[in-house]
């Protein structure tokens, strides 16, 4: 059987964790590229919904990465994300999903190498989980997946 | 306002039991405003719904719509086109009084999403707290704006009992005794006379002793 290759979504705020993966690239790194980045003007703007709307449509995974605590461009708005990111959690415990494939990351824009290390720890940690109860029917093979881009 | 917290997703699910389309409706008022039954959380419950029932296996189509309160025939009759045949249940995120509004118009089974704790308000971002008794005959102007009936535990209207240790309540170290409040504030008031007053006991029939109320104004009814 091929091996599971989950859908994971990084909603990145545009002043550190997009920034950071926009360094990784220019540094070469190298990351999974089962992370598809969505950006934001903050992890302030993550709302609950938003979340279980990524895992309703077919995420296996989900992180929220967003600045340094005290860093926060519009000061409090990675706070705001991670107590939703905690509350979406629990409502996703409750759903049978697992609280355990939606995190909360904190990183500057700097931090090109953590950009990519998240990446393949969050993609690992997914990949050990297997797909989300949600997409047990279906996931997406390596194969299927190049096909896809071609 | 009327403050309602969410029922656990499991109780929700249960009682819409095998229904294949629901109508979730949420209310504008008071519970938007406590953040239990707004169009958000509307957003949030039938998501929630519909990702439990696709984890099963099956799947729930879910219509979410808001109504501007749910408490007022006006605004429930906007329903009347979403609740079409193939409409299986009906979610209410209003207080009890939606529930029952909409129990009232439509043949179907309504379920109620939130359990409505009391009438209060906001005391910082998201904590809230009960303020009004719904006693039928206020008497805040005697005791200095403290309601005994829902601040008191016991809610004694004669002073405070033995239970009242340095101004606080012995139910709870964290809870104020009211009339320690209403002592204080009638202090500083320079209106501890109004204590002295001997008053006849309160008419308990104007508050949920003497049945369901009901409020009629002749000059406005149509």
């Amino acid at each position: 059987m091929a091996e599971f290759e989950p859908k994971i979504i990084a909603f990145c705020c545009y002043y550190c964790a997009y920034s950071a993966a926009d360094l990784a690239g220019s540094m070469r790194l190298q990351y999974p590229a089962n992370v598809r980045l969505v950006e934001l003007p903050c992890t302030g703007k993550v709302d609950v919904r938003v979340l279980l709307g990524a895992f309703e449509e077919g995420a296996d995974g989900v992180y929220v990465a967003g600045c340094l605590e005290g860093d926060c461009h519009f000061l409090k708005g990675n706070i705001r994300a991670r107590k939703r990111v905690e509350y979406t959690k629990k409502l996703l415990d409750e759903i049978g999903v697992g609280g355990e494939r939606l995190e909360m990351y904190n990183l500057s824009s700097s931090m090109g190498p953590r950009f990519a290390e998240i990446a393949r720890e969050f993609t690992e940690r997914i990949k050990g989980l297997g797909p989300s109860p949600l997409n047990r029917g279906y996931s997406p093979t390596k194969e299927e997946k190049a096909g896809e881009q071609r | 306002m009327i403050v309602a917290e969410p029922k656990p997703l499991a109780e929700v699910s249960e009682l819409i039991g095998e229904a294949r389309k629901i109508l979730v409706v949420g209310c504008g008022g008071c519970v938007t405003v406590c953040l239990a039954g707004g169009e958000k959380e509307t957003g949030i419950l039938a998501a929630s719904l519909r990702m439990l029932r696709k984890k099963e296996g099956k799947t729930l189509e879910t219509l979410e719509v808001t109504l501007t309160r749910q408490c007022d025939p006006e605004y429930v009759q906007l329903l009347d086109k979403y609740v079409t045949e193939d409409v299986e249940g009906i979610v209410s995120l209003a207080c009890g009084v939606g529930v029952q509004f909409l129990a009232e118009r439509f043949n179907k089974w309504v379920v109620p999403a939130l359990n409505t704790k009391f009438a209060g308000g906001a005391v910082e971002h998201g904590v809230w707290e009960e303020r009004c008794g719904l006693c039928g005959e206020c008497i805040l102007h005697q005791t200095g704006g403290i309601c005994p009936i829902i601040r008191c535990s016991k809610s004694l209207l004669n002073g405070p009992c033995g239970g009242s240790q340095g101004g606080k309540c012995e139910v709870n170290p964290d809870l104020p005794c009211a009339w320690q409040l209403i002592y204080d504030r009638l202090k500083a008031l320079g209106k501890l006379d109004l204590l002295l007053e001997i008053r006849p006991p309160k008419d308990w029939s104007k508050a949920r002793d003497g049945g369901p109320r009901k409020v009629v104004r002749e000059d406005v009814r149509m």
